[in-house]
This record gives C-alpha cells, sequence and structure tokens, in this order.
C-alpha cells in the first residue's frame, strides 16, 4: 500500500546563500556555485503589532518562508493544516534563558517564557492569519525535515486537505553551538493539496525505506550546498528543491535523509506525467 | 476513523509508578502534590515530583541519554509488563513496523541547565555534556526507540501541553496510512527551572495548591509524569480503543487561551465526529482544567457549548498537578483507568465551587459502568487536541 500523491503548490527558501526560492534557482541548478552568504531574517509584517514586537528569530524565520510559500501558491493560509518541524527552536532564546536560570533568583521574561516552546512559530503563524486549523509541531533532531514530510504525506493520505508544511532550524550561540553547531538559519516551506489544479508545479510521492533496503542519500553535487544539506536538518530538502529548479521533463526519484534506520523515497514528476 | 486497540498502557506521576499506585490513589481521592521546593528553587508552591527519579540507573547500553527526562520515561516504561508487551508485538509486526510517536514539552532541558551553571572558566559547557541524546527535543523518543528495539517512523510532537494527546492521532493516520502496524505512544516531561520559573513569570503559578474549578483558584501547581501506550490496528484482548481525535487550534494568543474556547469547540466536536458519537454517548469528561482562572472558564464555556452542563467530568490535575507536555497522555490513561475500573475520579482541592463555571463538576469520586470518555488537553500556541476513548468491551 503506497501514500497517496502530493501536489506542490508553493515554495519557500530562506538559507545562507540562498535569498528566496526564485533567487536561489541558478544555485539550485548548478548553473552558480553555492556562495555560503549568511541569511538575512526578514520583520514579520502579517502579525499585529504586540506579537511583531515579540517576534524572535525562529518566527521570522518561519513566517518568511511560509509567507513567500503561500504567495507563490496564491493561496489562503487561513485555510490550511499546518505541519512545523525543527530540530531546535530558537537557539539564541534558549541561550539567554539557561543563562538566566543560572544567576541566583532568576527573573525570565515572560516573552522569552511563551517564545520557547518547540510549537512557537505555529503558534504566532496560526494567530497571524487567523487559522483554527490543526497544526503540529514535530522534532527528529537531524530527521526534522524528513518527519514533517512523512507527516505531511500521512496527513495528506488520511484528510486530503491542503497543507502548509515548514521545516526551519537555526544556530545556537555558544556555548551550545560547540554542542550543537548548525552554521546559519535555514527553513523550507511547501503548499501541498491533495488534487492536482492550474498552479500545481510537481506532482510529490513519499514512501518510508528501511534504510538496510533503501540506495544511498542523494546529495547535491556542489560541496557547499551538501555542507548545508548535511550540516542543518532542514537541509535534507534540498536535493528535493533542485530536482523542482530543474525540471521535470523525467520523473525525479530520489532518497532523502530521515533517521538512522529509516530513509524516505521521494518521486516528483510533472503534473499530470 | 476506525477504533485503535490499546493492548498496553502504563502511567507514572506523583501518585505513583504503574497503574495499581496510580488507580489506588485516584481512589483514595489523595493527590500527589506536595508544598517543596524543585532543587534551589525559590519559588513557593507545590509540586508533583516523581519518587527517586534521580535513583533510577538507565541500562549501560542507554546510558548515553541519561538525564532527568530519560530516566523517567525509564521508570515508566517499568511497569506494567509494558516492555514485554512491545517485545511481543515487535515479533508479531517486525521492527520496522512499529512507530514511535512522543509528547514533551521541555525534555532533557534540565541537563543543560545544570551544565550551565558549571560552566568553566571559557565559557564552555562541562565535560561529558551531551546535547542530541538529553536536551535536544527529539531525546525521549529516541531513548525510547532504542531501549525498546523499534525501527519504525519516530518523532517528537512538541506543542506545548497538548503534546502527548497528539500522538495517538499521529500513531492512527499512520496506521492508516499503512506505514505501520503499531505504535508505542504517550509522553514524558520531567521538572525543570524553565518551566518553574517560566510559569511563575506569567503570574500563572499557584503559591497555594492548585484548586481547578475553584472560586478561588490562582493558577497551577506544575507535576512530572510518564506514560506509555501500546497501539495496534487489531486486539483479541486490548484493554481499551482510541475511538476519535480531534485537533484544532486557537489562532488567538501564545498563552491565553481563546476566551469562549473557540478552538477547544473545534477539538471537541471533531474528536466526536472521527469516533461517530453524539455528545450525549460520552459518559465523562476528563478536563485539561490547570486551575488558571482563564483555562479554567474558556474550559467550562467550550464543554457547556458541546456537551451542555450535563456530563459528568473532572480535572485530575489536583491530584497529578500539570504535567505539562506528558498531561495529554497521563490523563489519557487515567481515562483508560476509569473505563477499567468504572471509576469517574474527582476532582481534588475544591473549596468553593467557582458558581461561573456551570459543568457538571464532580468533587467526589463516582462509580459507575463507563463505556465512553473525552479527555481534553490545550496548550500555549493555542493547540488543542480532544481524544475520546472506549471501553475494552
Amino acid at each position: 500500500m503506497s501514500l497517496a500523491p502530493m501536489f506542490i503548490q508553493g515554495i519557500g527558501l530562506l538559507g545562507p546563500g540562498l535569498p528566496s526560492w526564485p533567487d536561489s534557482q541558478a544555485t539550485l541548478c548548478g548553473s552558480t556555485p553555492h556562495q555560503f552568504v549568511p541569511s538575512v531574517l526578514p520583520a514579520p509584517p502579517r502579525l499585529p503589532p504586540a506579537e511583531r514586537r515579540r517576534a524572535g528569530a525562529v518566527i521570522r524565520l518561519a513566517m518568511a518562508v511560509a509567507e513567500e510559500a503561500i504567495a507563490h501558491a496564491g493561496t489562503d493560509p487561513q485555510t490550511l493544516a499546518t505541519v512545523f518541524s525543527s530540530s531546535g527552536g530558537e537557539g539564541s532564546n534558549c541561550h539567554s534563558l539557561c543563562e538566566t536560570l543560572a544567576s541566583p533568583n532568576p527573573l525570565i521574561s515572560p516573552t522569552r517564557f511563551t517564545n520557547s516552546v518547540h510549537n512557537a512559530a505555529s503558534g504566532y503563524w496560526h494567530i497571524a492569519v487567523g487559522s483554527r486549523c490543526a497544526s503540529t509541531s514535530l522534532c527528529a533532531y537531524d530527521g526534522s525535515f524528513g518527519a514533517g514530510l512523512i507527516e505531511a504525506a500521512t496527513l495528506m493520505h488520511t484528510n486530503a486537505e491542503p497543507l502548509l508544511l515548514v521545516a526551519y532550524d537555526l544556530p545556537y550561540p555558544e556555548p551550545l553551538n560547540t554542542v550543537r553547531p548548525l552554521p546559519d538559519n535555514l527553513g523550507v516551506a511547501l503548499v501541498l493539496t491533495p488534487t492536482p489544479n492550474e498552479r500545481s508545479i510537481a506532482e510529490l510521492r513519499v514512501e518510508a525505506l528501511p534504510t538496510r533496503l533503501a540506495a544511498a542519500v542523494d546529495g547535491c553535487g556542489d560541496a557547499s550546498l551538501d555542507a548545508l544539506r548535511t550540516g542543518m536538518p532542514a537541509g535534507a530538502a534540498l536535493p528535493l528543491l533542485q530536482g523542482l529548479a530543474r525540471g521535470l521533463a523525467r520523473p525525479h526519484e530520489l532518497v532523502i535523509d530521515y533517521l538512522p534506520h529509516l530513509k524516505l523515497g521521494v518521486r516528483l514528476a510533472a503534473v499530470g506525467a | 476513523m476506525k477504533p485503535v486497540a490499546i493492548t498496553q498502557h502504563t502511567l507514572t506521576t506523583a501518585l505513583g509508578a504503574g497503574r495499581a499506585a496510580t488507580l489506588a490513589a485516584l481512589r483514595a481521592e489523595r493527590s500527589g502534590l506536595a508544598p517543596k521546593q524543585f532543587l534551589d528553587a525559590g519559588l513557593q508552591g507545590w509540586i508533583g515530583e516523581v519518587d527517586d527519579v534521580d535513583a533510577v540507573v538507565l541500562p549501560e547500553r542507554l546510558r548515553e541519554f541519561d538525564c532527568r527526562n530519560n530516566r523517567l520515561a525509564w521508570l515508566a516504561l517499568e511497569q506494567d509488563g509494558f516492555i514485554d508487551a512491545v517485545a511481543k508485538a515487535r515479533t508479531r509486526c517486525g521492527a520496522e513496523r512499529v512507530g514511535v510517536f512522543l509528547g514533551t514539552s521541555t525534555s532533557g532541558l534540565l541537563q543543560t541547565e545544570l551544565a550551565y551553571r558549571q560552566r568553566r572558566p571559557d565559557g564552555s559547557l562541562p565535560e561529558g555534556f551531551r546535547y542530541a541524546p538529553t536536551q535536544n527535543t527529539y531525546s525521549v523518543a529516541a531513548f525510547v526507540s532504542e531501549a525498546l528495539a523499534l525501527a519504525g517512523p519516530s518523532f517528537v510532537v512538541s506543542t506545548a501541553c497538548s503534546s502527548s494527546a497528539k500522538v495517538f492521532g499521529n500513531a492512527a493516520r499512520m496506521m492508516t496510512a499503512g506505514l505501520i502496524d503499531a505504535a508505542v505512544v504517550g509522553g514524558v516531561d520531567s521538572l525543570c527551572l524553565t518551566t518553574l520559573y517560566g510559569f511563575n513569570s506569567l503570574e500563572l503559578l499557584s503559591s497555594d495548591i492548585c484548586r481547578p474549578w475553584d472560586a478561588g483558584r490562582r493558577g497551577l501547581s506544575i507535576g512530572e509524569g510518564a506514560s506509555f501506550a501500546l497501539l495496534e490496528r487489531a486486539s483479541d484482548a486490548p484493554q481499551g480503543w482510541l475511538l476519535g481525535i480531534g485537533e484544532s487550534n486557537d489562532g488567538h494568543h501564545m498563552s491565553t487561551p481563546h476566551p469562549e474556547g473557540a478552538g477547544a469547540i473545534a477539538a471537541m466536536h471533531a474528536a466526536l465526529a472521527s469516533a461517530g458519537l453524539e455528545p450525549g454517548e460520552i459518559d465523562y469528561i476528563n478536563l485539561h482544567g490547570t486551575a488558571t482562572p482563564s483555562n479554567d472558564a474558556a474550559e467550562d464555556r467550550a464543554v457547556a457549548a458541546v456537551f451542555g452542563t450535563g456530563t459528568p467530568c473532572s480535572s485530575t490535575k489536583g491530584a497529578t498537578g500539570h504535567t505539562l507536555g506528558a498531561a495529554g497522555g497521563v490523563e489519557a490513561m487515567i481515562s483508560l483507568l476509569a473505563l477499567e475500573h468504572g471509576l469517574m475520579p474527582g476532582g481534588l482541592n475544591v473549596q468553593t465551587l467557582d458558581p461561573e463555571l456551570r459543568l457538571n463538576y464532580l468533587r467526589a469520586n463516582r462509580e459507575a459502568r463507563l463505556g465512553t470518555i473525552l479527555s481534553n488537553s490545550f496548550g500555549f500556541g493555542g493547540t488543542n487536541a480532544s481524544l475520546v476513548l472506549g471501553a475494552a468491551a
């Protein structure tokens, strides 16, 4: 039994040397080598002023790629269920809390505490777009993108409703950076639908592959991009985005990383192919 | 949804380790909360600390995962024959066909909080600090997958206080989609400084024992807990059934529920629809009932909007404390005990029932044959989950 296909209707991307989905095409296609230029996180325009003031880096990153995917898809975000997935939320916020908590009689900021929950990005997003649709926030360490993708595919199979998948990771400052080195921010968002429409970009199929049966995980064919693929959990999505950027004259099959014992097989095809 | 069999379950909270200790405490209407401090936290309040977590020793092969959260997970796994039940399911289904989906809010963060007190002169963390198997949000699912030798899909759901209710939905959907034949679900959250000082900073922590549905309620008492359930497609001898799940978002505020409980209403309606039940077919409701003024008021309105005010209900957080990311799982297992033993647990610590609240809130245990229970879990970020659980037969 295989999972029902999904149709990609919108894409968002933001990371080092990957400033947006359209502005990353040449790099993803391989016509321009990837340059590691640190990412810049924009302020989230859609949030009410009170929430915008409180929105830290994790909110800015997740909402930037979610906004881009929504705009690309031309869809109403209020109608979308969401799957957010991240290895660790906002590293600088966690560092600041731990520093304060190590002091005598610590007084921590309520905003910092509220923003420390793993589902902070999802919470702010649903406030921003006024959505009561279901949302989840997942973590599988380095396999966090894979966890988000398999959950999205499962939700699509069982509920057949459009959804927004957002995978995002942010670096920790020292001293945590030494024990969990993440080089920069990286976010990827996909708007997925159960049936094709005139705005569909590609058909996406996902299957779980025990590692003992799976081919080797596909690389990016570019050392700098590969360093992001293996160095950032959301980077596991890069080969998938490369396939989309290069065009789907023929279906494109790849193996992406999820857990040590489990990989994901991904098949991209032109809509109607 | 097609009902999913719950073939084994267990829970460990301040009420005790395992089902028998929990049931005995519930029958005695005894709270596990105590007026004490966690570590050196200088906060006045009551906490639901699990006895002897510090004394738990992980097996040698799992030693890299050592932290309070995984010690609590191991203590809970060792109760009620849970490890043996999973081993049998693994033999039946194959390790790759058994998923692991667990909820936690703070995972092993305490380990990092303590490490920050022992930073070396150059600012670095102490020798031996390990991030991935302790602090990372996924660590408890990695630990449980490893401990139970499971190789199916696995992740942690971390949606604050609805986390370990939502994992039942993940497992049920993966079974429907044919990815797995069984799953270990549940959740673990252990005491840490971030949550104690954090809820205190939001003025949501009560200095008194928490008093859900009381007119003078002042906030929550934090507890810790772990629970696990083994879900399978079918069973000849289930301990109960997962009949339905509903999930929604408030889209309203990060740390305050929607005043009319709009998202909670949507979650309860979705859970009933997924179970194919009418509101009148639910015998008892285990409320989220945190004892903050705003939660209980919003939940009272939401439940009344869906069920009217007749269905017997209570919050068991007066007994366990609010176990945060573990609460959904803990209360699902309490609901399974309630179904099995025909016991609706009375809500503890009520001095004067809030006259503004209209639900049929039980202040003392009531015995009755129960067929179906709805359990609510709501969290920061506006996440809502409602489970419908059914008796074994």
